[in-house]
């Protein structure tokens, strides 16, 4: 599961963030930004258009992704969704 | 006392959204000298302090940045520095990072990516009291132990709260002996960093959850935010005319004051009194406006709602080829498109950038205010629509409106023109809601009415004084039978151009004031006032108030044309020359200023031929 389907409110654990294309500068600052194996996420709020972007809280931080940024960050399987 | 050492030479750096500005403008008296770093738009921002101890000190305050690993311009600058790299800047003798307290697991991990290059520096924690107040417990002791880096805590908005950071300044920082194992894991590290040091009673502060659960609500975050730029509109527009009221009578009774002293020189007493006082009345009228519209921007900016508007209208701004981060610098502009092509420097996307410069000078200055007050004065009747609206006040949000309207168009024909459709990405911090403080606000006002203050002091200045000579020049022959103006320069000027304008309804009057408009837009009217006052054939006619005149003499259609005119037309030298500057090229200016006049002539070619038609 990516986080790009994460629910709001919901919660997970990331597993790892996958590059879209060699030398991907967003998967190299996802993970600058704490996106790392283990880190726990919330989906927090969802755009009121489109459902996009995603408001992701990691660590003490809220980030705004689109769909395809949050796509790169796989979760670990099985956490509840 | 050390009074005869060199300046210390010190770079605050640190996360966005650390407070470093606010501490930069504690430790600096907030006086600093403001320049772009050679070749690049990045500003560059120093100050000087003196230390307790009476050491001079050179501040400079670097770029955001979330990582050495730069993906702007911005953080390459910040990347460069620190590391000693940067071509025309010294590296700093001592590196200050700055963290937000309540914000240390992302924090933190600069601080340790930072300290691997091996340079002498010091820790601040900044926001020490919001910490406090949201529970977390920092043991600094402990974290200056495992970081093996000196710590001091500041807050930033206090006053005396950077303290500790000035008492720090004059204990000499050694060069850490052996750099750090680049292979350790950062996030493990700034982990194990928590666990010894830091213990948060919950990750984000119950006060931020709250106002986000109503703010960006689907439904409800969408009204709200409607209502702000409600409230914001209606403040420029309503609180603001009482000052503006004040302006114009000030500036009106001392051009008096000076034409009265020079009754014994009437050129010289036309030119101050007609030329200088008349346009700098019109001017500095909008002064108020500018600065209620700032007052609220800076106000949002600093509470942390702005990126929560950003992030609600994303999706939005996106479809049509701009992006959420676009929503600041749109806003900003309308106030004046300058400071909000300077904003634009906070979108990280050149192509999101470039269509944002592109399309801001289509949002509804306050310079193009006085061109439709006067038109829809004269020319709108005050009807009832619908019973609850002014036709007047209707045209003016239509006017609104379709620069709106036509900036989305053109930034999605630019988007379909783009050959590089690769991804545009968002990564946006939403950071914690703040209360604002006051002296950053004043701070930001302040420099707001310089940037103003400095544009109306040069240009407007000397275009209206050029506009008085060209149109008393040459004085008429002694037979004359029409007005002085029709035998000047810029009646010869006005009728040379009439052909090129009168499919779209200008009359050579028009056409003679677009030139000093070509400046800026604001003094189309002084100079429309000074050529009907120049051409009026008796003193009743010269006296009578601009509006009054038009009326009589321009049809609806000539009107309507040009009040649509007004909503596309480039008419602002500085606003292209900041596109200038900020894209540091001139094709984009020529992009610019060519599609915007298209515009224009095409709108009032619509409208006048369509007006004539029905009427």
């Amino acid at each position: 599961m990516r986080l790009s389907e994460l629910g709001k409110g919901h919660d997970a654990v990331v597993a790892r963030v996958e590059a879209a294309h060699p030398d991907d500068a967003v998967a190299r600052r996802l993970n600058e930004l704490g996106f790392v194996a283990g880190e726990p996420v919330r989906v927090v709020a969802i755009g009121p258009i489109g459902r996009d972007p995603m408001l992701v809280q990691i660590g003490f931080t809220r980030f705004a992704l689109r769909r395809p940024e949050a796509a790169r960050v796989v979760l670990v399987e099985g956490t509840p969704a | 006392m050390n009074a005869a050492a060199p300046a210390l030479h010190i770079a605050l750096v640190g996360n966005p959204n650390c407070g470093k500005t606010a501490l930069f403008n504690r430790l600096t008296g907030g006086r600093a000298k403001v320049a772009n770093y050679a070749g690049v738009t990045v500003e560059r921002k120093e100050g000087r302090l003196l230390t307790p101890a009476g050491r001079a000190a050179r501040v400079l305050d670097l770029p955001g940045a979330y990582s050495l690993d730069a993906t702007s311009p911005d953080e390459m600058i910040t990347r460069d520095i620190c590391a000693g790299r940067h071509a025309d800047e010294a590296a700093p003798d001592l590196i200050v990072c700055v963290l937000d307290a309540t914000n240390l697991r992302l924090h933190l991990r600069f601080v340790l990516e930072l300290k691997r290059l091996g340079r002498p520096m010091v820790v601040a924690l900044n926001m020490m009291d919001v910490a406090r107040k949201r529970g977390i417990d920092i043991d600094v002791d402990a974290l200056q132990a495992a970081l093996d880096l000196p710590i001091v805590t500041t807050v930033a908005v206090k006053q005396g709260g950077a303290a500790d950071l000035l008492a720090q300044l004059d204990v000499q920082v050694a060069q850490p002996s052996a750099a750090p194992d680049p292979t350790v894991d950062l996030h493990a590290q700034v982990r194990s960093l928590l666990a010894a040091a830091v213990k948060m009673p919950r990750a984000t502060s119950i006060i931020d959850d709250g106002i986000d659960a109503v703010v960006l609500h689907r439904v409800g975050g969408l009204a709200i935010l409607a209502a702000v730029m409600f409230l914001i509109f209606q403040a420029v527009f309503s609180w603001a005319a009482p000052l503006q009221d004040a302006v114009a009578a000030t500036v009106a009774i001392c051009g008096d004051w000076v034409g009265g002293l020079l009754t014994s020189m009437p050129l010289l007493q036309s030119l101050v009194t007609h030329g200088i006082f008349a346009g700098l009345g019109t001017v500095l009228e909008f002064l108020p406006q500018i600065l209620v519209l700032f007052l609220f921007i800076l106000l949002l900016e600093e509470s942390g709602y702005l990126p929560r508007a950003a992030f609600l209208l994303d999706t939005l701004m996106f479809r049509v080829g701009l992006t959420g981060r676009a929503f600041i610098p749109l806003l900003s502009s309308f106030a004046c498109a300058i400071p909000g092509i300077m904003a634009t420097r906070s979108i990280a996307d050149p192509r999101d950038r470039l269509t944002t410069i592109l399309v801001a000078p289509l949002m509804t200055c306050s310079a193009r205010l006085p061109v439709y007050t006067l038109l829809i004065a004269a020319f709108i009747p005050r009807h009832d629509v619908l019973g609850v609206f002014n036709l007047q006040g209707v045209v003016l949000f239509v006017l609104y409106f379709a620069g709106i309207a036509s900036a989305l168009v053109v930034a999605w024909v630019i988007k379909r023109l783009r050959r590089d459709r690769s991804e545009h990405t968002l990564l946006m911090e939403l950071p914690s809601y703040r209360v604002p403080d006051p002296r950053s606000i004043l701070l930001g006002l302040w420099e707001r009415a310089l940037i103003f203050l400095h544009r109306v002091g040069g240009i407007l200045l000397s275009l209206t004084v050029l506009l008085w000579f060209l149109s008393s020049f040459p004085a008429p022959p002694p037979d004359a039978s029409l007005p002085p103006i029709d035998y000047s320069l810029a009646g010869q000027i006005g009728r040379w151009m009439d052909p090129v304008f009168a499919p779209i309804g200008f009359n050579w009057q028009i056409c003679v004031a677009l030139i000093p408009g070509l400046a800026a837009r604001e003094v189309a009217v002084s100079s429309l006032a000074t050529v009907y006052a120049l051409s009026a054939t008796s003193e009743e006619a010269a006296a009578a108030a601009l509006g009054t005149a038009i009326a009589a003499q321009w049809s609806l259609a000539t009107a309507l044309s040009l009040l649509a005119w007004y909503v596309f037309a480039p008419q602002c030298m500085s606003t292209l020359a900041v596109i200038r500057r900020e894209t540091n090229s001139w094709r984009n200016v020529w992009i610019a200023a060519g599609y915007l006049f298209a515009l224009a002539y095409l709108a009032s070619l619509l409208v006048y031929q369509l007006t004539v038609a029905l009427t």
